[in-house]
């Protein structure tokens, strides 16, 4: 009996700790190899057969098909520069210029990764579509509300994620967070 | 008290095990990956899928910038050959194992065409094709697929939304056929 009983615990044990510590590492994309600018986060040997056990199972897990490395590179936020959780009901600004790429587009998405209605149909940018300062720097107004400018709307919902992606670009497995790429900067400018 | 810890720790050690077993399972099992997402569509046939919306989409954080069209391909019966015109803007091919791993991705830049040609095989045909034949091959893109089934994403960006009806009329006219090699040889 106390064999049971102490067998029994030990499977449950096991059970909670094994089954929790995956849910918990593919639900926080815990795969090897991030690169990390900022607040961006980017997965470039997800996108390759080098990908670890963790990148494929997150991948079969959400349903997506990774960008593979010779198309592009995605870069991911749900926090500000500060750190603070990307909310819908705010206004968020994302300014600065990009890192060399031939196109780039920058898309927001909720915590699944549907695109977001909104009474004007927009869902992200293309870099070419972008109003630009004088400089080549751009400003984009994410918020519920229309603003002028580049304005992305968030339709209000409460938690987000920008993706940023950039298409023929030299960023890779090789690029070094600590090198020079300059991303755009975001930060949460109010919140009602 | 002895015994609870231990079996505790047993317990945890196990649970490791376990942590392991299911990650690497995992892409094995799933049922929402993309392939099977895709899974109702013809083999071997390219499909224009319809652009993302609010409502629904045929895979999450899919780029709305793009039309995207796929080809869920076997190469059992043999070498498929895939012919894809290139978009208003950047259009890429990128080739995808069974279980979603990306192995190989080419753009219009680097193909340097307008319609880009590829013939994609395993490597056992690759190995398989008569001599004189692969000579003539060198300047068609082979692709050598580590599976025999798998996927091929094509993606053609419109950099503005006027450019949507340009980018899938070049995706409209996609193919991905099984290629009869004796044909090929029989036109040198």
């Amino acid at each position: 009996m106390r064999l049971l009983v102490g067998s029994l615990f030990a499977f449950i044990v096991a059970a909670l700790v094994g089954l929790g510590s995956t849910y918990f590492a593919l639900s926080r994309g815990a795969a090897f190899g991030a690169l990390t600018i900022g607040n961006w986060t980017a997965w470039p040997k997800s996108g390759t057969t080098d990908a670890d056990p963790y990148a494929r199972a997150t991948i079969a897990r959400s349903g997506q098909l990774p960008i593979a490395l010779g198309d592009g590179v995605s870069f991911s936020a749900q926090r500000d520069g500060k750190g603070r959780i990307l909310d819908g009901r705010c206004t968020v600004v994302v300014s600065g210029t990009t890192p060399a790429a031939r196109y780039w587009t920058l898309t927001l998405y909720n915590v699944t990764g549907e695109l977001v209605a909104n009474s004007v149909g927009r869902y992200g940018f293309t870099s070419e579509e972008i109003l630009r300062n004088a400089d080549g720097s751009f400003v984009i107004t994410v918020a519920p509300r229309a603003s002028a400018g580049n304005w992305l709307p968030t339709g209000g919902i409460e938690r987000y994620e920008l993706v940023l992606r950039f298409y023929d670009t030299a960023i890779g497995v090789a690029t070094r967070a600590s090198r020079e790429l300059p991303m755009p900067a975001v930060a949460t400018r109010g919140c009602p | 008290m002895m015994r609870w810890l231990l079996l505790l720790l047993g317990g945890a050690l196990l649970g490791g095990i376990v942590h392991l077993a299911t990650v690497i399972a995992l892409p094995r099992t799933a049922t929402h990956d993309a392939y099977s997402r895709l899974a109702g569509n013809a083999v071997n046939t390219v499909v224009v899928l319809p652009a993302p919306s609010p409502d629904k989409a045929p895979m999450p954080f899919m780029d709305p910038a793009f039309i995207s069209a796929v080809c869920r391909y076997d190469l059992s019966s043999g070498p498929l050959k895939l012919t894809v015109p290139v978009g208003p803007a950047y259009t890429s091919i990128s080739f995808y194992t069974r279980y979603d791993v990306a192995y190989y991705a080419i753009n219009d830049r680097a193909a340097g065409r307008r319609i880009i040609e590829l013939d994609l095989m395993t490597a056992e045909q690759h190995n398989e094709m008569p001599e004189e034949e692969d000579v003539t091959a060198a300047d068609r893109l082979i692709v050598e697929s580590p599976t025999k089934t798998g996927l091929i994403a094509m993606r053609a960006l419109a950099p503005e939304p006027d450019l949507m009806p340009m980018a899938r009329a070049a995706l409209a006219g996609a193919r991905c056929e099984p290629q009869d090699l004796s044909k090929i040889s029989n036109n040198q």
